[in-house]
């Protein structure tokens, strides 16, 4: 935690913390500490004016990584978080890191709410398809027939989420998707979420390599975007749901205002000015 | 009524109506209107359970000097009509004594009422009304009220002309017109019932506990609110909504009660005190994040206004049946301060005070209020002003390997926020060592179990732990929106040459096991009053302090408050 040296340039080393990660051998997250470091870096940002917030889960060890600010709350309500920290102290660049668990199944009215608000924060999820720190049970964006967790012999039936989607639908101003292991590319998709004013959402493909080993497979499947991003949420939705799930880019950028609280019409206003109200 | 007018310290009226007839506005107005005449009183509501319209009554208590409780008896109920009036009655407690008005043409009184005993009589209220041009029946009986105590006219229509200055002249010459008849016909009705006011009149407020708790919270310094609407607490919320704007800060809606208390972690956490106000339902799913802020070591203010539980239960009603919930709901050992205002006036200090508790010691402050303190409106002396205001140790300035969770002295350790360059550290709700790194290790465990635990038995919380008050070898022990019946009926008794100790506790936990001692020194019964059906109250006492051997326990559930006349007959039960 040394000062920031703003005499020159910083690098994506200056981002990180020197905790060593709890991740496994091969875990995608690491690359996406990498991308967020890069990220940071390209943007030059002060480390003391960011801050990384997390629930719980695998993901959301990042913020001890890095040498921001961090939180690591509860599960499922690192929006809510984040949100609670950018309302109070706007001018943060706040990130919210979560996984799908974390994300779309506990925290998914949060997700729901923070599109609607269009709140200036970016989103990473970093979704690997299953629940990694309690070893290995389906995740709302699992496959209905991945059948190798003894809690859901068979797998689940069940329809996967569409995050991407969901976030559209819900009001998401920028909307992206990316692969870990291309770190650069991704490190490139965050530094314009940070830099999108709104709710930016990344969905980013990172392999559990030890409990989901057929996901080292996403290497091969993913390519990007064949299309320029849209800011139309009708093309980019039907984009979305046709296309085979490993194409990465923006995929949809709008302009919708962000979240502002009220400001005060005149100067901000001393308690004892509210007890005129109360005066009889 | 002047016929055989006597001086009285103390009336209970009613207004009670249909939905739409305004039985409410009238007794508001009647309330401002008592206030400017330099009366003090309280005013409750009842209202059915329709979302909008149905019936509703305005209970008043007016008074020369200030009065925290309802009374035990209504004195005089106006009725504009009968719509189910008698869902009332156990709330206004008509007795032979009582006078009851109702509608001339209306139909019979309901049997409830008819049962009470009370003296009934008939005004032309309606009839009154539609004599006048615009006239409204609840404006006849605002003019019967005020007549009734022995108001002037002119009290009234200034109230009208304030009330009513957006409707127009003709809406406000109406009305006055309409009061002047109410006012003459209650002149043939021997009513005996005058109020003088005091002389002396200092400056006085007309506020509801909801609102003195939003204001308490704004001066200690609280300038971010998250919440979820929940009755009975919306009315903090809406009152802070704009006035956190006009003080700099702001208020977001939540999706739900578990975003509301991860927002305020989140901009406490950047450095802005930060409260959200809520009910039972809501403060049992903010549990689990209140123990987040407690590991984290973030300050946050939450305001319950408990209504009866368990579950939904009655949204709209009394209870203290959350003590339990507040003290003992977190998962793990989880040290933490729950503090209860007395009055509807103290929650204005005690929700300051919890905003300065939270912060100086960088822990979750639950505040225990009860839908009774929160939407009663009292007219009440000026609040006075406090010093306590948010004072977190802030470490401006970090050195190099900056320790955020340092043991220290006082278990308080200087925190950074972000924006502090040197300062960044990772807040969690894993168990953790001094730097804030995750730790498994059982030191690292049981030094900041100690750390989080003796912050708060090692602070000063000065004389303002509990409201002591009187001597004698009975004391009444109590807390909240018990303390004023409580507090009424010791005085019944002094006068009548009982000597009681009023013990009335404000600090909930932590608990103050030397100073509980020190205030029962000589004290050798107790009397325990509480608004729970399970005893909450009493076996948390059990638990924390050496009793006196002998225990009276006035322990009775909602919806309906003690008056000083139960709490009386437990006093002379227990000497």
């Amino acid at each position: 935690m040394d000062a920031t040296p703003m005499s020159e340039a910083l690098t994506p080393r200056d981002y990180k913390s020197d905790i060593k990660p709890v991740w496994c051998p091969g875990c995608g997250d690491y690359s996406v500490l990498g991308s967020i470091t890069t990220a940071l870096a390209e943007l030059q940002l002060p480390p003391e004016d960011v801050a990384v917030v997390s629930g719980i889960g695998c993901s959301s060890r990042i913020p001890a990584y890095a040498n921001t600010y961090g939180f690591h709350g509860v599960h499922g309500r690192s929006l809510a978080l984040g949100t609670g920290l950018k309302v109070a102290r706007p001018e943060l660049t706040v990130i919210v890191a979560s996984g799908d668990g974390d994300g779309f199944s506990i925290g998914g009215n949060h997700f729901l709410h923070a599109c609607r608000r269009n709140i200036d924060l970016t989103y990473i999820v970093m979704d690997n398809r299953v629940y990694g720190m309690t070893k290995g049970q389906p995740s709302p964006t699992t496959e209905p027939d991945w059948a190798e967790s003894a809690l859901a012999p068979g797998g689940t039936g069940l329809r996967p989420f569409h995050p991407l989607v969901i976030a559209l639908a819900s009001g998401a101003s920028f909307v992206a998707r990316a692969f870990s292991g291309d770190l650069l590319g991704t490190a490139a998709l965050i530094a314009e979420a940070i830099q999108h004013e709104g709710f930016s959402f990344v969905e980013i493909l990172s392999p559990c390599v030890t409990f989901r080993p057929d996901e080292r497979e996403w290497r091969k499947q993913v390519h990007p975007s064949p299309v320029e991003p849209t800011d139309d949420p009708a093309r980019a939705a039907r984009r979305i749901m046709t296309d085979d799930g490993f194409n990465t880019g923006i995929l949809f950028s709008g302009e919708r205002s962000a979240y502002a609280p009220a400001r005060p019409e005149g100067p901000v206003v001393e308690p004892a000015y509210f007890e005129a109200e109360f005066a009889v | 009524m002047t016929t055989s007018a006597t001086e009285r310290t103390s009336v209970v009226l009613a207004i009670n109506g249909s939905g739409g007839a305004g039985a409410i506005t009238a007794g508001s107005m009647l309330l401002k209107a008592a206030a400017r005449a330099g009366l003090y009183g309280l005013l409750t509501r009842a209202v059915g359970p329709q979302i909008r319209g149905g019936e509703a009554v305005a209970i008043l208590r007016l008074a020369t000097a200030p009065v925290e409780c309802a009374a035990d008896r209504c004195d005089l109920q106006i009725a504009i009509d009968w719509m189910n009036a008698d869902r009332f009655a156990a709330e206004l407690n008509l007795g032979p004594e009582s006078l009851v008005i109702g509608d001339a043409a209306a139909e019979e009184v309901p049997e409830a009422i008819a049962e009470s005993g009370a003296r009934i009589e008939a005004l032309p209220i309606a009839e009154l009304a539609k004599s006048v041009k615009g006239g409204r029946p609840n404006m006849v009986a605002l003019g019967i009220a005020a007549a009734a105590i022995g108001l002037p006219a002119e009290a009234l229509e200034a109230e009208i002309v304030e009330t009513l200055s957006s409707k127009g002249e003709a809406a406000i010459e109406a009305s006055k017109a309409a009061l002047a008849a109410g006012m003459e016909a209650a002149s043939g009705i021997d009513f005996a019932a005058k109020l003088t006011p005091p002389d002396k009149k200092e400056k006085r407020w007309i506020i509801s506990g909801n609102e003195a708790a939003g204001l308490g919270a704004i001066r200690g310094g609280v300038r971010f609110v998250a919440a979820y609407p929940i009755t009975p607490a919306t009315e903090i919320l809406e009152w802070m909504s704009p006035a956190l704007v006009k003080a700099g800060g702001s208020l977001v809606q939540a999706e739900d009660e578990l975003a509301s208390i991860n927002m305020i972690i989140g901009a406490s956490y950047g450095g802005v005190p930060a409260l959200t106000a809520t009910s039972g339902p809501g403060l049992a799913l903010m549990l689990e994040s209140v123990g987040l802020a407690i590991a984290s070591e973030v300050p946050v203010v939450i305001v319950d206004v408990m209504r009866g539980g368990p579950s939904t239960g009655i949204p709209t009603k009394s209870e203290q049946s959350d003590l339990n919930m507040a003290l003992n709901g977190c998962h793990g050992d989880a040290p933490h301060i729950v503090v209860a205002p007395t009055s509807v006036a103290d929650c204005l200090f005690t929700t300051q005070w919890a905003v300065h508790l939270a912060e100086a010691m960088q822990v979750p402050t639950i505040v225990l209020s009860d839908q009774f303190l929160g939407q009663a409106k009292a007219v009440i002396d000026r609040p006075a002003d406090v010093a306590f205001i948010a004072n977190r140790k802030v470490e401006t300035a970090p050195a190099e390997g900056y320790r955020r969770y340092a043991i220290t002295a006082d278990g308080v350790s200087p925190m950074t926020v972000p924006g502090i360059a040197g300062g960044q550290y990772t807040a969690d709700g894993l168990e953790h060592n001094p730097r804030g790194t995750p730790s498994t290790a059982a030191g690292d465990h049981a030094s900041q179990l100690d750390k989080r635990a003796d912050k708060l038995t090692k602070f000063d919380y000065g004389q303002h732990w509990a409201e002591i008050d009187g001597d004698g070898p009975l004391a009444v022990i109590t807390w909240g929106s018990s303390t004023a019946p409580a507090r009424e009926a010791i005085e019944i008794a002094r006068a009548q040459g009982i000597d009681v100790k009023l013990v009335a506790l404000r600090l909930l936990a932590p608990s103050r096991p030397d100073a509980f001692a020190e205030a029962l020194k000589g004290v050798e019964r107790a009397l325990v009053v509480e608004q729970t059906h399970s005893g909450q109250f009493l076996r948390h006492l059990r638990a924390e302090y050496d009793l006196p051997g002998e225990i009276t326990h006035l322990c009775r559930p909602g919806p309906l408050n003690f008056r000083a006349q139960d709490v009386l007959a437990a006093i002379k039960e227990a000497k």
